[in-house]
């Protein structure tokens, strides 16, 4: 078996995953390499909603029965866990949504209805990059169609990198919002955060980080970053689907209007008007997603119990692997950074003219899991000129024996369609 | 799934490139990126070409040869019924055994029978199908207008 250095004890951490042991295919183990995807849950997250359910279901901030009072605790208390997990300064700048799309529209709203010294209009432009998934790229599409601001964005490198040799042209002081993917979804690219804030500060822009690749795999401090908001998602982190993560700096949330009215989000209504309530129930209208909150608790106790340090060590040693292992294959050719500096634990390739869709379907059959497709990152794949990639994406629970077993599928792949 | 009719058609594709047609469509299938432009040329009631130009998947460019290889010289409703009956195969989630009619009706195009199997990939082998059925229904129109 191959040992490397930098390796968690995956032997005790898969006990925790029961889905790591299931079999497909006529008894094949199944290797899960579509992380990126979603991750799958352990035991303890699991467990949590189970008995978030069977002993505490009520909804929170009403009622004054003992099940109201302790949904309430475990809701707001895993905002309390997150909060620390990502070093906020204060619970209330964490804001609950369903996950990180639903997160970057809010953002992307609080402007487009917000007024000075925050509001996009025609006089303003709006920056993103040619690596963003979907989800960071349409809200801000929709708000520069609504608003007449200019959608400008930063492309990319050959080697799978943002192309920063132009910032000083990409953001100017016409710059009102900067929002980019701290890790790429598809290419797994981590990007050079520094540089993009110090840019957008000189210009007095707002900085919003997509974080959904990156609060799984690394120390996420929102201090630290400088960011204005951050979102993420929970179900890529160990935790449910329907949960996701918005982080704003309080002045901001207290500035910005809120996007959906509703229940929850009010201070008084009459017939006439409303006030609110303060962040970050503002922006929290309706019953918010209670057990996936207490879930996605449970999933940030579990990671900050392992260390997100160690986690990061972790992927980074099974990335080196792969990327020498997944070089080594004929025809391979990896769409993204062909080392494992500064790159995450997903590896987007192409196989020689084989169609993704048919290496992951060959792959399937042999109970390996990946992510085909454009990853809803086209713009991505139409600036490497290839249709759709394959993408093996790796955890906290992936081994170099799955590594190895990818490359052996791999070669089974070009044998069967060569 | 992968049959080797379906192998043999991905590596030999009949009838590939785009020649003159009465009506032209290009139809994507966005949840994986396959893209097909396909064009029809008709004789009155006969389809006397379906040339295309595509990318994708084997089972995506595998169906396209096997709907030229099936369809050209058909006449409209014959070509129809074979459409259907594909169309229909490919609906049943695996739960259709195709039966001597069925074979006769669509040769080599049975061997899809086992992708009906897999949803993710049911769209791959229509794309071509229904670009087919776009194409024919855009020339008749095309045809009408003229007429």
């Amino acid at each position: 078996m191959t040992r490397l250095p930098g390796l968690l004890d995956t032997e005790a951490i898969r006990k925790d995953f029961p889905l790591l042991d299931r079999v497909v295919h006529d008894g094949k183990k199944m290797i899960y390499l579509d992380s990126a995807a979603t991750s799958q849950k352990p035991r303890q997250v699991i467990d949590a909603l189970t008995e978030y359910y069977e002993q505490h279901n009520a909804n929170v901030h009403r009622g004054v029965h003992v099940l109201a009072e302790e949904a309430t605790a475990l809701y707001e208390g895993a905002r309390d866990k997150v909060a620390a997990f990502i070093n906020a300064p204060s619970r209330d700048e964490v804001i609950f949504t369903k996950n990180a799309s639903e997160s970057l529209n809010l953002v992307a709203n609080m402007l487009g209805w917000a007024d000075e010294p925050y509001r996009v209009d025609r006089e303003t432009d709006i920056v993103i990059t040619e690596m963003e998934h979907h989800s960071n790229i349409v809200p801000w599409q929709l708000l520069s169609q609504r608003t007449g601001a200019k959608l400008k964005w930063f492309g990319l490198t050959d080697d799978g990198r943002l192309d920063l040799s132009n910032i000083d042209e990409i953001i100017t002081d016409r710059t009102k919002v900067v929002s980019f993917t701290l890790v790429s979804n598809l290419m797994g690219t981590i990007n050079p955060v520094e540089a993009i804030i110090r840019r957008a500060q000189q210009v007095g822009a707002l900085v919003v980080i997509d974080a959904s690749q990156a609060a799984p795999h690394m120390v996420l401090d929102v201090q630290a970053l400088q960011a204005d908001f951050v979102a993420f998602t929970g179900h890529k982190m160990c935790g449910p689907t329907g949960i996701g993560v918005l982080w704003g700096r309080q002045e901001l949330l207290e500035d910005l209007p809120p996007f959906l009215g509703g229940g929850e989000m009010i201070e008084t209504v009459s017939m006439h008007s409303s006030t609110y309530a303060p962040a970050p129930h503002k922006f929290e209208a309706g019953t918010p997603p209670i057990a996936q909150a207490v879930g996605l608790g449970a999933a940030v106790d579990y990671l900050a119990a392992i260390g997100m340090d160690k986690i990061a060590a972790h992927e980074h040693a099974i990335t080196e692997y792969a990327v020498k292992r997944l070089l080594d294959v004929p025809d391979l050719r990896i769409i993204g950074p062909s080392t494992a500096e500064d790159r995450g634990a997903t590896i987007s390739f192409t196989l020689g003219d084989i169609h993704p869709h048919d290496v992951g379907q060959v792959l399937d059959e042999q109970g390996i899991a990946v992510r085909v497709g454009h990853h809803c990152a086209r713009p991505v794949c139409l600036r490497y000129g290839i249709p759709a990639t394959t993408r093996a994406s790796f955890y906290l629970y992936s081994t170099p024996a799955e590594v190895d077993a990818l490359v052996a599928g791999l070669e089974h792949v070009r044998n069967f369609f060569g | 799934m992968y049959q080797d009719v379906i192998l043999d058609h991905y590596k030999h594709p009949h009838g590939r490139g785009l020649r003159d047609g009465d009506a032209e469509v290009h139809h994507v299938n966005p949840t994986c990126g396959d893209e097909i432009t396909l064009r029809v040329r008709l004789d009155g009631a006969t389809i006397e070409d379906v040339s295309y130009e595509g990318q994708g998947c084997s089972i995506s460019q595998a169906s396209a040869s096997v709907l030229n290889e099936l369809l050209v010289g058909k006449e409209l409703g014959d070509a129809q019924k074979i459409q259907e009956t594909f169309l229909a195969l490919m609906q049943s989630k695996g739960q259709v055994e195709p039966d001597d009619e069925m074979e006769e009706v669509l040769e080599d195009a049975v061997a899809f029978a086992g992708v009906s199997k897999y949803p993710a990939r049911v769209k791959c082998a229509l794309l071509s199908w229904m670009a087919w059925k776009d194409a024919t229904a855009k020339a008749l129109s095309e045809e009408a207008k003229t007429a």
